[in-house]
């Protein structure tokens, strides 16, 4: 496949390896977070980890747009199709995240819930203009690359004068996610997450563009390299962080200057900000509550809102007492740490949000990599 | 069966007539429909006994092999294909992966009302075509009809009955360390052309299913002589769900070269577009062979020769591992896990 499998060369991949090998200080150790799951989901398909020294370790982050859902969020979705009839449309891999009382989306749908899997949001507007009878809430979850159709999701609403068409809407930003990740007690005070920089985010960046780790990299001096999805991406990517932590730099540099520049997609950023406006805090999965981190749908286009047109309290809920996806998404933990992986969490049966998403660490160690661990 | 008189009974509206609940009633109704229909397309001498079951030679030496399959596929026409040829294909495949030669199909039908007769008409037409290509007759059938909304159009189960040569032992267990795995043709063409028409995706594609009875090719693999040890087709699950199941029940591992799959570019493609993997997506018409490592070229050789075999490949080596993990060395020089496939990735493809 023309300009795919240029970013796929096996020949290409050894010899970035050698580069990275010379390159890297054998006097000292690496340790980078790659944010996203995109990254951990190619990290662990094309088997990058085999390819670099042992002195260069890659920690999975909470990039994971399902992974850091959390229980509460699926509850309200779940008991919007079952107890208020609604027809729930959402993004495939959050039909499994478990919830409460051992439900998933996906177990709600075999107890007569109607619940539609859509490839996008746009999907959800044409179900709801075909049946104007039954109401038609979209799930709208993830970072800031899935943002920007809901927005458009809603304005179409909005411009047809849908009147059975809402939003329950989860979208969370990247910038705080990885703010709490620098100033989690781990990182910060006691050192036991030693992290010397991250791989930053592919397309998420196409849309914030990479002024906003500058701050990261200025105020927490960790240099962040922004690089795409495809592997030679990422070990370029790993390449340029050892260079600037041998060099004592830290700055924001782009691997993925095909697709990010420094500004981003003003366009789509004008819609989100048209639409969406700041919650005041959001319960993230494994990183609790944290303030100014997510988005809720503006009062203009309030109709829209699931959660001002269903009597929908949110409830936390806390996650299963042995299972470590909380510290897994704060880069803590490895899954192979966890009690429960590949035990009773598994990706037929998840316990924890990590085991559902294949972009998720724990899916994909236990998919791609477990052969390792026995 | 009760018999329609001619010149009575007005006879089916095939073009503009629909499935109404009367032709599951076992009534005129429905003789009317299985002459006017099923029997003049699938018509041969076991069927035109007309009694309740199927009165057939017993075949000579040898044991005798059975299985069956339902098809819900949807939609029910695709490019390549439809219900009807799927139907026949598959379960020949699954009595031919057996080692027999297979003779003689059974046809269910679950019919729901409302659903075109025209349709059907084209649907039985398939089968028939298919059936006779294949050499292997519908000698029996069902039909049931059930009320609008409890059914999608049409589902069909046949069952196939074939007969293993005395000495022929073809089976999931046994595939040992040192066997070659090849595969007869390209991956996951099935269940992309059935992804490509789903009409929520909006996208076109040049694919077409790849379903065909493959009986004709083990056929032209046995006679090459080459030891073969397992024979299976990957459908649902596509390749790396059959490779893990034979893993489990020999009891060995697996190591593929990903760079040796035989993938189409548009699959491909098509794959990546939707975040697939084409080792999980399901084929139709193509099989999996583990032999003796000695032998591999010779079978190779053998399939290449058969039209249905011309992309076929050697892809892999069965090696010992207490864990059963079925590893692929990656084209971009690391190693994984081709793991079970958790969850659905299609809907309804077969």
């Amino acid at each position: 496949m023309k300009y795919i499998d240029e970013f796929r060369d096996g020949d290409v991949a050894r010899g970035l390896a050698e580069a990275i090998r010379r390159e890297a200080n054998p006097e000292r150790r690496y340790h980078f977070m790659e944010f996203c799951g995109g990254h951990t989901h190619a990290i662990s398909r094309y088997g990058v980890a085999d390819l670099l020294p042992d002195n260069v370790k890659m920690i999975h982050g909470p990039g994971c747009p399902v992974c850091v859902l959390p229980i509460g969020r699926v509850d309200q979705a779940i008991r919007l199709a079952l107890e208020d009839g609604v027809t729930l449309c959402t993004y495939g891999d959050c039909l499994r995240v478990p919830a409460s009382d051992g439900l998933s989306l996906l177990k709600a749908k075999a107890r007569g819930a109607d619940i539609r899997m859509v490839y996008s949001s746009a999907d959800a507007v044409t179900l709801a203009q075909k049946h104007p009878e039954k109401q038609v809430v979209f799930f709208a979850i993830g970072f800031e690359t899935t943002t920007p159709p809901t927005a458009v999701a809603i304005k179409q609403a909005a411009a047809l004068g849908l009147k059975n068409f809402s939003v329950l809407c989860c979208h969370v930003l990247t910038p705080s996610a990885i703010s709490s990740i620098l100033e989690s007690p781990e990182v910060r005070q006691w050192g036991t997450v030693p992290l010397d920089g991250f791989i930053g985010p592919a397309h998420v960046s196409t849309i914030i563009g990479s002024r906003p780790y500058e701050f990261f990299a200025e105020e927490y001096r960790k240099p962040v390299v922004i690089a795409g999805f495809e592997p030679l991406d990422v070990m370029q990517a790993i390449r340029m962080l050892i260079r600037q932590v041998n060099e004592g730099r830290a700055e924001v540099e782009n691997e993925f200057s095909r697709a990010v520049d420094r500004e981003g997609n003003k366009k789509a950023q004008q819609l989100v900000a048209e639409v969406f406006e700041m919650r005041k805090n959001f319960e993230w999965r494994g990183l609790n509550v944290l303030p100014y981190s997510a988005l809720r749908i503006r009062r203009q286009f309030a109709e829209f809102d699931a959660e001002k047109r269903f009597p929908l309290d949110y409830q936390p809920v806390p996650d299963h007492k042995a299972c470590e996806c909380g510290a897994i998404l704060r880069g803590v933990k490895r899954p192979q740490d966890c009690k429960l992986f590949g035990t009773v969490c598994t990706p037929e049966n998840p316990i924890g949000s990590c085991m559902v998403s294949s972009e998720g660490a724990c899916a994909a160690h236990y998919t791609y990599g477990r052969y390792k661990d026995v | 069966m009760s018999e329609v008189r001619k010149g009575y009974v007005r006879p089916l509206d095939i073009k503009h007539g629909q499935v109404d609940m009367a032709h599951g009633s076992g009534g005129r109704a429905m003789a009317q429909l299985i002459e006017e229909l099923f029997a003049k397309h699938l018509g041969n001498e076991y069927l035109a006994q007309g009694d309740d079951g199927a009165l057939l030679p017993a075949p000579g030496a040898g044991r005798l092999v059975m299985a069956t399959d339902s098809h819900v596929v949807s939609p029910l026409f695709f490019p390549g294909g439809d219900i009807g040829c799927l139907s026949v294909h598959g379960t020949i495949n699954d009595v031919a992966v057996m080692g027999a030669t297979p003779l003689w199909l059974s046809a269910g039908f679950i019919l729901e009302e409302g659903f075109k007769l025209a349709d059907l008409a084209l649907i039985v037409q398939s089968m028939a075509q298919a059936a006779k290509e294949a050499g292997v007759p519908i000698v029996t059938g069902d039909t049931k009809v059930v009320e609008r909304g409890k059914g999608d159009g049409v589902f069909i189960t046949t069952t196939g009955v074939g007969v293993v040569a005395p000495g022929q032992e073809l089976s999931g267990r046994n595939a040992r360390p040192g066997d070659a795995i090849l595969v007869s043709g390209t991956l996951g063409d099935h269940g992309m052309a059935i992804m490509a028409v789903r009409e929520s995706l909006g996208f076109e594609s040049p694919i077409v299913s790849d379903t065909a009875a493959l009986h004709g090719l083990i056929a032209a693999m046995r006679d090459s002589g080459a030891d073969i040890h397992v024979l299976r087709d990957p459908t649902r699950g596509g390749l790396a769900t059959t490779l893990n199941e034979i893993a489990q029940q020999s009891g060995v591992g697996m190591m593929l070269q990903e760079k040796a799959l035989p993938v189409k570019p548009a699959v491909n493609a098509a794959c990546e577009f939707l975040g697939l993997d084409p080792l999980y997506v399901a084929n139709e018409g193509k099989l999996v062979a583990i032999c003796a490592e000695q032998d591999a070229e010779k079978l190779l050789a053998a399939m290449r020769a058969h039209p249905l075999g011309g992309a076929a490949a050697r892809i892999g080596t069965v090696h010992e591992d207490a864990h059963h993990f079925v590893q692929m060395t990656t084209g971009f020089g690391g190693k994984r896990i081709v793991d079970w496939l958790s969850g659905e990735q299609l809907p309804r493809i077969c």
